[in-house]
C-alpha cells in the first residue's frame, strides 16, 4: 500500500472523496485530451492531405522525393465521375468536392445492394473524384480512388489504369489497419511491382483482375490477371481481390472504364 | 545534484535499467526498433510520457484514494499517450504513421504504470518527475543500442545515411535481412542483458529452481 492513505487518515477514502477525486481528475484529462484534438487537428488535416496527394503523385509516377508536393500535384486534372452513368460531371467543382462527406450524406450518395457489396463499403457516394494524368496533352494515366474492408480495417487507395482502361500501372494504399509485418504487404514496393502491366478485363470484357492465394502458377491461364497473394495474410488479399472487384464492377467505374475503352472519354 | 536526484535520474539507465533489469517494455523494442528514426521518436514520447504522468500521479498522491488509485493513474498515462500521439501525427507525420499502433500502446508500457505506482505514489514531485526522465532514459538507452544495430546491420544505414555501402548498389554490405524481423530485437536484447550482468553481476536472478540430478532409472 503507498502512503497517501497515511498522510491524511481514512478520509481519504470515504465515498464523497473518491468521487469528487474521479471527477476532478476525468474532468481535468478530457479537457486536455480535446483542447489537444481541436488544436492539432488542422495541421493533421493538411498533413492528409499532403500525403494523399503525395500518393497519387507517386502512383501516377511522378512522384520526386524533393519536389514540392502542391507544384508536382498542378500537372494532375482532377475530374468528377457520374457513377450511375459513367460520364464526367462537369458541372461539380473537383476541388471542393468531398466524396468521403458525400458518401455518408443520404441524398448525395446510394446504397450499394448487399449482393455486390464484396468491399462492405455500405454505401457510397453517386459521384467520384478521379484524377487524370496527360502527357503532351494526351491523356496519359487514369487514377482511381479505391476503398473496402480488409481483414481489420477500412483501406484506402488508388489504382492507376493505363489509358487504355485496361492495363494497371500501379496501386497504393495511403491508410489502412492491416496487421503490421503479415498485412501490411500491400504497400510494400516490391508487391506492388507485380501489379505492373497485368491487366483487368479479358477480352470479353469480363472482370478477371485479382489477387490469388499464394504464387500466380506459370500455367495459370490468367497469370495476366492475377497477382500474388502472401500466405499468414490471405485475408488481406481477398480484401484487396474485393476491393477491385467492387470498384472496377458495374456498380464502381465500370460504366466509366467502358467509355474510355470504346474510345468515348477524353 | 543530491544523491537522491541522482539516484532517481541514472540509476534506471544501467544499474535499474527497466528494460535489462526489470524486463519491460519489450513489446515496444521489438516493434518499433527496426530503424533508428522512428526508436528515437519513441524513446522521447515514452520518456515525456513517463516523467508527466509521474509528476501529475504524485502531485496528487495525498488526496488519491487508495481504492481508485490505479484507474486514475492508468487515466492520466492514457490522456498524456493521447496528447502525444495526436503531437506526433500534427509535427512528425511520416514517423507517425511508422510508428502506428505504438505510441497508442505506450498506455499499456509496463515501466510507465510501474513508476507512476511503486515511485510517483510516495515520493515528492519533482523527484518522481526525475525518476520518469531517469526511467525513460535506461528504456531509451537500451532501444537506441537496438535500433541502431539492426538498422546497421539490417540495411546498413543510420538514420536513413548509407554507413555500408549495399551490395546491390555496387558496395561491399549484404544486409542481413533477419535483423529487420522482430525475432532479431530479442537476439540483440539478450545480448545486451547478458553483457550487462557480466558487468554488473550483482543483477543476475537466483534460480527459481534447479533441475536436480537425473537418476539413469529416472529418466528411463
Amino acid at each position: 500500500m503507498p502512503e497517501p492513505s497515511q498522510a491524511s487518515g481514512a478520509k481519504a477514502d470515504t465515498v464523497a472523496r473518491t468521487l469528487l477525486v474521479a471527477l476532478f481528475v476525468s474532468l481535468l484529462c478530457s479537457s486536455l485530451v480535446a483542447s489537444a484534438a481541436i488544436l492539432l487537428k488542422p495541421r493533421q488535416v493538411e498533413n492528409a492531405i499532403v500525403e494523399m496527394r503525395r500518393n497519387i503523385l507517386e502512383v501516377a509516377g511522378l512522384w520526386a522525393p524533393d519536389a514540392e508536393v502542391d507544384a508536382l500535384f498542378e500537372s494532375i486534372e482532377p475530374r468528377v465521375v457520374d457513377l450511375e452513368t459513367g460520364a464526367y460531371a462537369d458541372d461539380m467543382d473537383p476541388e471542393s468536392y468531398d466524396p468521403v462527406e458525400a458518401a455518408k450524406d443520404p441524398t448525395q450518395s446510394v446504397e450499394i445492394p448487399s449482393g455486390i457489396d464484396v468491399a462492405k463499403l455500405g454505401r457510397r457516394a453517386k459521384h467520384a473524384r478521379l484524377y487524370l494524368v496527360r502527357r503532351d496533352g494526351e491523356l496519359s494515366k487514369i487514377i482511381l480512388p479505391i476503398s473496402g474492408y480488409g481483414l481489420w480495417s477500412t483501406l484506402y487507395g488508388f489504382l492507376a489504369l493505363e489509358a487504355d482502361g485496361n492495363t494497371v500501372s500501379d496501386i497504393t494504399f495511403y491508410a489502412h489497419g492491416e496487421t503490421p509485418g503479415l498485412g501490411d504487404f500491400i504497400v510494400k514496393p516490391a508487391w506492388r511491382e507485380l501489379w505492373r502491366g497485368k491487366r483487368a478485363f479479358d477480352d470479353s470484357g469480363a472482370l478477371e483482375l485479382r489477387v490469388v492465394k499464394g504464387r500466380v502458377s506459370a500455367d495459370d491461364p490468367l497469370a495476366d490477371y492475377h497477382v500474388d497473394g502472401v500466405s499468414g495474410a490471405t485475408l488481406t488479399g481477398n480484401g484487396v481481390s474485393n476491393i477491385i472487384e467492387y470498384w472496377l464492377g458495374d456498380h464502381g467505374y465500370g460504366r466509366f472504364l467502358d467509355k474510355i475503352r470504346t474510345g468515348g472519354g477524353s | 545534484m543530491s544523491t537522491a536526484t541522482k539516484r532517481a535520474l541514472l540509476r534506471p539507465i544501467v544499474d535499474d535499467n527497466p528494460v535489462t533489469l526489470h524486463v519491460l517494455g519489450i513489446c515496444s523494442a521489438l516493434a518499433v526498433t527496426t530503424s533508428l528514426l522512428p526508436s528515437l521518436y519513441m524513446c522521447v514520447a515514452l520518456t515525456v510520457v513517463a516523467a508527466l504522468s509521474n509528476a501529475a500521479v504524485s502531485a496528487i498522491r495525498h488526496i488519491l484514494p487508495s481504492s481508485i488509485r490505479i484507474i486514475v493513474q492508468m487515466t492520466i498515462i492514457a490522456s498524456l499517450v493521447i496528447v502525444v500521439d495526436e503531437s506526433l501525427k500534427a509535427f512528425a507525420f511520416e514517423t507517425s504513421r511508422e510508428l502506428s499502433v505504438f505510441v497508442g500502446l505506450i498506455i499499456t508500457n509496463c515501466i510507465v504504470l510501474g513508476r507512476t505506482e511503486s515511485f510517483a505514489s510516495k515520493n515528492p514531485v519533482g523527484l518522481s518527475f526525475l525518476d520518469g526522465i531517469g526511467n525513460g532514459l535506461g528504456y531509451s538507452t537500451i532501444l537506441i543500442l537496438v535500433a541502431t544495430a539492426r538498422e546497421l546491420l539490417g540495411a546498413g544505414t543510420l538514420l536513413g545515411y548509407t554507413i555500408f555501402p549495399n551490395a546491390a548498389d555496387g558496395g561491399w554490405y549484404k544486409p542481413n535481412g533477419m535483423m529487420l524481423l522482430p525475432p532479431s530485437a530479442f537476439f540483440v536484447i539478450g545480448l545486451i542483458i547478458w553483457a550487462v550482468r557480466t558487468w554488473k553481476a550483482e543483477q543476475v536472478e537466483k534460480p527459481d529452481f534447479r533441475i536436480h540430478e537425473v537418476h539413469r532409472t529416472e529418466a528411463l
